[in-house]
């Protein structure tokens, strides 16, 4: 069984790697659920409007009653995912995308085939084929789509830690030191960055041994990074410390105009990201 | 190396917002072809924006700006790196008229795989009922309900009215009931591909054992002539339909198995998907039409429409077929002239 926090690695011929995280099982399901809740609803309004073909011919009104739940279960999926780029109704509220497994430009044959492929991964019931072989697939693919070479993204939304709420706006020595500041800020690492913060959010659960045995680790790394001067530094707890090194991390200078600037660029930037 | 974020924030952001607005009409507009010069800016600003996420991908505090690059350049990648031609504009009557007949083409052989599987399920229809009458009505699906009984005396019923009392009233929801019967028995056909071609076959061995029942009843109650004028006018395109529909089926397990190739299977898989979609999609267009015929005019019998005359018309249906299967597309198109000349993996074979 592979890792439900699957990635889709893409290094491209510039050498530059980029990740995309899988959506799993369990969100695709409901967003399976939600589609065919959605498709039902369609086929009932279509339905209902086709009544008005009633003063015609009622053998008419039958006929589409007959035609119309087909073509929208076979074109609901087809359509949406085709005209918009890899989503449905289902997947746009969970945040989910069908990507080409290669991170190549979507096509229509791609798109056609996973959704026609559905009644094979359907197979016996409720999906269950389809569901042991994303749980038997590395990059969660169902059968559909294995054979149309794609994979479902999942595209969460990005938030900034709620800072405020775990460092105190106090008096931070390490913001005394501006260069050593900007290469601490280049030298922390994400990860690393966002250990320090977990283990922030998560203080109080810890035993108060382990609490400081874990920030005293934290601390020591960070101080292997960049030595600031001892004056800074002095009488600071590890686990002060570790709130300062993120405060100087995550919290841009409020007295800075490059930092309000920079503020204001990002909101542009999460406009541009959602178009 | 970065020392101050902001600032290089600030001063690549024009270029990540025209990569963006680049993508945007490439991604939008079917009809846009960049010239060179555009082409260049395309290829520059992607290469600096993914030397932008490689220079901020080391830094926590950014991971909007991270996550924003590695979606910018993912975009870009798809577009610089797509080997696979565009569609620039939906044109159904080309992709039916030019892309169905040579994509038929081209998997011929899949397609005379599964009429040879389908005689062979006709062949034991035909033997079982000859052997054991009562295996009609075993084997019969419940919608062939009204194939049950003896058929000269369908027949005499049938010729009563002429047909006029079958379905009256109710053709349009006939026929409909037919397209979506057919249409999904097509599609599973093809889907069960994905069995490595044991549900495409066991799909047109069933469909051979139904026709082969059928056929040999009548044939055998001496109903040879309403036979053909009720199978035909419709099934001259009906069968053919369900034919090419395993003709799918066995393409998609052809590219699983991979017997002779040496591409990867997601490089077999990649270059069947779009001869499957058209496949499946040109069978839909002939069912829709099979159903159209089969609800408005095979039921219709002598005295109201002579048998000779249904036949003539299935006839001509299947000849219309045969040629347009065989001859449809074998001219380059109008876009293929002026890129010179057919592509060469779409050169149409020899049916």
């Amino acid at each position: 069984m592979t890792s439900r926090t699957a990635t889709l690695d893409i290094r491209t011929p510039e050498g530059i790697v980029f990740s995309l995280p899988l959506a799993g099982p369990m969100l695709r399901f409901i967003g399976f659920v939600l589609d065919t809740s959605t498709v039902n609803v369609i086929t009932q309004v279509l339905v209902t409007l086709a009544l008005v073909f009633i003063m015609v011919s009622p053998d008419i009104v039958i006929a589409l009653r007959i035609l119309l739940p087909f073509i929208v279960q076979v074109g609901y999926g087809i359509g949406c995912e085709w005209l918009w780029r890899g989503q449905t109704l289902g997947k746009w509220v969970l945040r989910m995308r069908v990507m080409d497994a290669q991170g190549l430009r979507l096509q229509f044959s791609q798109v056609v085939m996973r959704n026609l492929l559905r009644p094979v991964d359907s197979l016996p019931l409720l999906g269950f084929v389809g569901a042991v072989a994303m749980f038997l697939n590395r990059h969660n693919q169902r059968l559909g789509d294995l054979a149309a070479n794609t994979v479902v993204v999942r595209q969460p939304r990005l938030r900034e830690p709620d800072l405020d709420q775990l460092l105190s706006r106090k008096y931070n020595s390490l913001r005394d030191h501006p260069h050593l500041e900007a290469r601490l800020r280049q030298r922390v690492s994400p990860a690393e960055a966002a250990v320090a913060l977990q283990a922030l959010l998560r203080r109080d659960e810890l035993d108060p041994s382990a609490r400081v045995g874990l920030f005293s680790e934290i601390a020591a790394r960070f101080r292997s990074l960049v030595e600031f001067p001892p004056e800074s530094t002095e009488g600071l707890t590890d686990e002060q410390h570790v709130r300062n090194v993120l405060d100087v991390v995550f919290r841009v200078r409020r007295d800075d105009p490059a930092g309000a600037a920079k503020s204001a660029g990002r909101g542009e930037l999460e406009e541009l990201a959602g178009k | 190396m970065i020392i101050d974020v902001e600032k290089f924030v600030t001063a690549e952001r024009p270029f990540w917002s025209e990569l963006e607005q680049l993508l945007g009409r490439l991604e939008n507009e079917p009809g846009f072809q960049p010239d060179l010069a555009q082409l260049r800016r395309l290829h520059y600003l992607y290469e600096r924006t993914s030397s932008d996420l490689a220079k901020i991908a080391t830094f926590s505090a950014e991971p909007e700006t991270r996550a924003f690059l590695e979606n910018l350049v993912a975009r870009a990648y798809g577009e610089i790196h797509e080997t696979r031609r565009r569609g620039h504009r939906i044109r159904p009557v080309e992709w039916f008229m030019v892309t169905f007949p040579r994509t038929f083409r081209r998997h011929a052989r899949a397609f005379w795989l599964g009429v040879i599987i389908t005689l062979a399920g006709t062949a034991l229809g035909a033997f079982a009922l000859m052997f054991d009458p009562d295996a009609k009505a075993s084997v019969l699906p419940r919608m062939f309900a009204n194939h049950l009984g003896d058929p000269a005396k369908r027949v005499a019923e049938e010729e009563k009215s002429g047909g006029t009392a079958a379905h009256a009233g109710a053709k349009a929801r006939f026929s409909a009931h037919l397209m979506r019967n057919n249409i999904q028995v097509s599609v599973n056909a093809m889907a069960f591909g994905l069995t490595y071609g044991i549900g495409t076959i066991v799909v047109l061995f069933y469909n051979g054992v139904i026709l082969g029942l059928i056929c040999a009843d009548y044939i055998i109650a001496g109903q040879s002539k309403f036979l053909a004028a009720w199978l035909l006018p419709h099934g001259s395109i009906e069968i053919p339909a369900i034919l090419i529909a395993g003709q799918a089926g066995l393409v998609l397990a052809s590219a699983l198995i991979g017997r002779g190739s040496r591409a990867s299977l997601r490089e077999r898989l990649r270059q069947a998907a779009p001869d499957l979609a058209t496949l499946i999609g040109g069978v839909a267009v002939m069912l829709v039409w099979a159903g159209f015929v089969e609800a408005f005019l095979s039921q219709y019998h002598e005295p109201v429409i002579p048998y000779s005359l249904k036949i003539a018309f299935g006839v001509v249906e299947l000849g219309v077929l045969w040629v347009f299967l065989a001859r449809a597309g074998l001219k380059p198109t109008t876009d293929e002239q002026a890129e010179g000349g057919l592509p060469a993996a779409k050169l149409p074979q020899s049916t």
